[in-house]
């Protein structure tokens, strides 16, 4: 066993401990992922708060790749401008990525690249790769892949980590490949042992083990909410592949493969199918959602713009079902790898004519799994297709959370009539309310008895389902609609506050959260600025949402689009607080940073 | 004292014809899709189809109207344009034991929804679907669709100039294993047609030439009541014993080629052109195409396959209703959930 023999003995006055970011430039394809999530891995297994963000670009091999791994000992989870340990593995962006960098900052890269000679302040670390590994890795065509490991041996060395939490982090990662797992073992101990030997020691970062981390998980937001859809007990999922939804989708098909077949016949209790588009992706869940199936889908924004047409039919037929928008940057194809938030009033208004979704907005691990169960309740309670709006910073990126409890809270199915309850009922109407609630009871193809078949159509119909163009029967109908949809607004998940009743307010929703967390004590510590916030988790706005901007004298509303999206829909449902919304705003394609926030509130306030 | 009245005729399950029907058409009077529901009505009455178990699906158009017409103890759909197809699937998926009656026209299939249909094909899903093809789109008052034959005129004396797209040759080109064609007007032949489709397992595809009244009714036309009668080419005598009453003679006389359909029941095909071979899909698509080169149109069993896969297969799900199964069936314990998180640690 090594031992801990740190890189420099001492650490430098202005040294950084457990907090600072390390930024891996490589090459998309040359099989990086693993090593950086081992590096990440080793941090959290230290007890450090950690966070790993991959920005790749929309391409399978061969374009510019970072990955940022963020230690932070108070728990900030944003992502964080600036960076302190640089490794360069890309020669072709090599000079920019030394170029970008504060002074100060430690700078790995590979030997040939010469980087040392662009700037004079920075820390750097000429690392002889190819010769390192093809010490360790006789067969060439595994040294590309097994290259990164020996950054990670380097990095590991440099800021003090410890040997024993790499190897075990190495062993999880590749599950039980034994032969992979020593190859790679070999190759981080090579890195580190050079590192020892030959690298100069570095005396301002360093990473020492502490305990914040014990019992959590790290997770990505795609797996959090196919979790979510397999305890809610989906039973029909129709997809078309798209960037970032896809692993969503694929991590159901595993989990389900284990978790959901009926133990006497070992077949599924999920029927999974890809479709030929998203349309028909759509038009499954409508078909399936109304035939009484759980019924979900996983896009991003390019298949919500296709799915808009069945969208409206859900909406106005009222055929529940789930629609998970990972969202990317648009409009168009845009940036398909990387984030936004984008889609939200898309979301909220998806199709032609008068229609209104619920939608919600998880900014967290455990909410992106709780909310992807909790919509197939709210889809059925009020029989409408309900989103799930999370996005690529949610759902791709790897994060540290508490395990999720466990949702005790039973299925429900909604209004829906048996034979049993059919043959008690005199005059039944499909789209009556006989209950005054906006929601009607509905029925299921396949009930025997005789009673209860009813037709379903997208055109005007009346409160028995039947065609009708009469104006009474049509505004009726669109009114009982945006009824139940304003009734829905005690069923969502309800804001989140944290503050002291001030008179400065921050409105976000999503990803936003963690920047806004970090933002606000940036706020209080370094401008003396104290803020009361409020995370909005769900469309229709609870009645808090509008008292706590009412209660206020400004209220900044964080978002990652251009336009303002979830400020527009405040407005829209109440326009007389219009005037005390400020947009903070965020569309540059990476996820927001706390800096953003703090320097725009500071402008507004000049 | 009245008369007696004879007894009204009933099926197995006790039902009369009256309980398959629907509420009144609202299409033009001597509309071709009035023929096909009625043929509908008889083929769900003989086949005695519980009503509450059929789903009746559509898209948009004069033909996906019709789906009110029929069986008003079935639950129907009438979806947007082009789309009942993946309606259809979901309905399939959440549950097995559906019986799928899909109905849709020349301009729902073959123009906006021929993506859905093609894919529904390749993964057989278990329906019936009829397509009402009048070469014209009726309800937006009279422009050509993707059916209309070379040449054919609207009713002003526009002619079309760009080859049809045919649904049966498409069909039997993706492996559809039960393609046929047939003529509103030919109501015995469509009878029998519709009854083996609900025998048969997985998509069934009927192009029902099927005349527009209104629009595409008039001389120019290929698509008139009286060009088809004068174009029409029964391929086959047709003759069905349902599985449920092996006696009854329907078989036409001379030799019959027989085929066994899924549920036990059995066609018979009695050749009126000898050289005609249904179950071979590449001469079968010859000979459809020679014969619209003569200006003919073939009706019949054009291509029957028995036997294939359907999506269930494909998907491995339980047999029992996806759509019912308790929360037991389907939300794992908190053992499971401890179990994921453990490995994420």
């Amino acid at each position: 066993m090594l031992t801990q023999s740190g890189p420099a003995k001492t650490l430098a006055p202005d040294g950084l401990v457990n907090d600072f970011s390390i930024e891996v430039a490589t090459v998309n394809g040359s099989g990086s992922q693993t090593a950086n999530i081992v590096l990440m891995r080793t941090i959290f297994q230290m007890g450090v708060p950690v966070t790993g963000k991959n920005l790749f670009p929309s391409n399978i091999a061969g374009l510019p790749t970072w990955f940022q791994i963020r230690a932070s000992r108070r728990g900030y989870q944003a992502r964080k401008q600036g960076i302190d340990f640089l490794i360069c593995m890309n020669a072709e962006t090599a000079k920019d990525d030394v170029a970008k960098v504060g002074p100060g900052t430690v700078v790995v890269y590979d030997e040939p690249l010469k980087l040392d000679a662009l700037r004079g302040d920075l820390h750097f670390c000429p690392v002889p790769f190819q010769r390192l590994v093809a010490a360790c890795c006789p067969e060439p065509k595994l040294q590309k892949l097994v290259k990164n490991m020996i950054y990670v041996g380097v990095a590991a060395q440099m800021l003090g980590l410890d040997m024993d939490e790499v190897q075990k982090a190495i062993a999880k990662q590749l599950g039980g490949k034994q032969k992979a797992i020593e190859l790679n073992q070999g190759a981080v101990l090579a890195g580190y042992q050079w590192a020892q030997a030959e690298a100069a020691p570095q005396d301002r970062l360093r990473i020492q083990r502490d305990h914040q981390t014990e019992g959590q998980i790290i997770i990505d937001g795609n797996s959090a909410c196919a979790l979510g859809a397999m305890f809610a007990g989906v039973t029909v999922v129709a997809w078309y592949p798209i960037t970032p939804s896809s692993s969503a989708v694929e991590k159901l098909i595993d989990y389900a493969k284990e978790y959901r077949r009926d133990p006497a016949t070992g077949k599924s209790t999920v029927a999974v199918i890809q479709m030929e588009d998203e349309i028909a992706s759509a038009g499954v869940v409508v078909g399936a959602g109304w035939a009484g199936a759980r019924a979900m889908t996983a896009t991003s924004g390019p298949g919500i713009s296709l799915m808009s047409e069945f969208l409206g039919l859900a909406y106005f037929a009222e055929c529940p079902g789930v629609f998970l928008n990972v969202t990317r940057m648009g409009p168009s194809t845009g940036l398909p790898t990387r984030t936004s938030q984008g889609d939200i009033e898309m979301c909220a208004r998806a199709s032609h004519g008068d229609t209104l979704h619920l939608c919600l907005y998880p900014g967290n691990m455990e909410e992106c799994f709780q909310f992807t169960y909790q919509a197939f309740d709210l889809a059925e309670r009020f029989q409408t297709p309900v989103f799930v709006v999370s996005d690529l910073d949610l759902g791709m990126q790897n994060w540290a959370a508490r395990p999720f409890s466990y949702p005790e809270t039973a299925h429900d199915r909604g209004k829906v009539l048996d034979a049993e309850a059919l043959a008690r009922i005199e005059d039944w109407g499909r789209y009556k309310d006989s209950d005054g609630d906006g929601i009607p009871w509905r029925t299921l193809p396949g009930t025997p008895g005789g009673k209860g078949a009813y037709f379903t159509r997208g055109t005007g119909h009346n409160t028995y389902g039947l065609y009708s163009e009469k104006p009474e029967d049509f505004q009726y109908l669109v009114d009982r609609l945006k009824r139940k949809f304003h009734n829905a607004r005690t069923a969502v998940p309800a804001p989140v506050y944290s503050g002291s009743g001030c008179q400065r307010g921050i409105l976000a929703y999503g990803s936003s959260d963690p920047a806004v967390v970090e933002a606000r004590d940036i706020l209080l510590e370094q401008h003396g600025k104290a803020t009361d916030y409020l995370r909005v988790r769900a469309l229709p706005f609870a009645d808090e949402v509008a008292a706590f901007i009412r209660e206020r004298e400004v209220v900044y509303l964080v978002e990652q689009n251009r336009d303002g999206q979830m400020a527009a829909l405040v407005k829209d449902f109440y326009p007389e607080l219009a005037t005390r919304l400020r947009s903070v705003l965020h569309y540059d394609s990476t996820a927001i940073p706390a800096q953003t926030i703090v320097d725009q509130i500071n402008a507004c306030e000049k | 004292m009245s008369a007696p009245t004879a007894p009204v005729p009933t099926n197995q399950l006790g039902l009369t014809r009256q309980d398959y029907v629907g509420a009144k058409s609202t299409l033009c009077p001597g509309c071709g899709h009035d023929a096909i529901t009625a043929q509908l009505i008889q083929a769900a009455f003989e086949m005695n189809l519980e009503p509450h178990r059929v789903a009746k699906l559509s898209g948009i158009g004069c033909s996906s109207k019709t789906p009110t017409y029929f069986l008003s103890q079935a639950w129907g759909f009438n979806s947007v344009h082009g789309r009942a197809a993946a309606v259809c699937t979901g309905a399939a998926l959440a549950n097995k034991q559906l019986v799928n009656i899909l109905v849709s026209g020349d301009g729902d299939s073959m123009s906006i929804g021929m993506g859905q249909m093609v894919h529904m094909i390749r993964r057989n899903v278990p329906v019936v679907y009829i397509i009402e093809d009048n070469g014209v789109y009726g309800l937006t008052k009279g422009q050509f669709s993707a059916t209309a034959d070379l040449g054919s005129a609207l009713k002003h004396g526009e002619i079309n100039e760009m080859p049809p797209l045919d649904p049966c040759t498409l069909a039997m080109e993706l492996g559809c294993g039960f393609v046929a064609r047939s003529f509103s007007g030919n109501p015995k032949q469509l009878g029998v047609i519709l009854k083996a489709a609900l025998a048969f397992r997985g998509t069934a595809l009927i192009d029902v030439i099927s005349p527009c009244v209104t629009f595409n009714n008039h001389e120019s036309s290929t698509r008139s009541y009286k060009a088809a009668k004068d174009h029409e080419l029964p391929l086959q005598e047709l003759g069905f014993v349902p599985y449920f009453d092996q006696d009854e003679v329907e078989i036409p006389a001379g030799e019959a080629r027989e085929v066994d359909l899924p549920d036990g029941s059995r066609l018979t095909l009695r050749a009126i052109r000898d050289d005609f071979d249904p179950t071979d899909r590449f001469a079968a698509d010859r000979a459809i195409h020679e014969a619209r080169d003569r200006g003919e149109f073939l009706t019949g069993i054009l291509h029957i396959q028995t036997g294939q896969k359907t999506m269930h297969d494909y998907m491995h799900t339980l047999d029992a209703p996806l759509a019912t199964l308790p929360q037991s069936a389907v939300k794992p314990g908190p053992e499971v959930l401890a179990a994921c998180m453990q490995e994420l640690m």
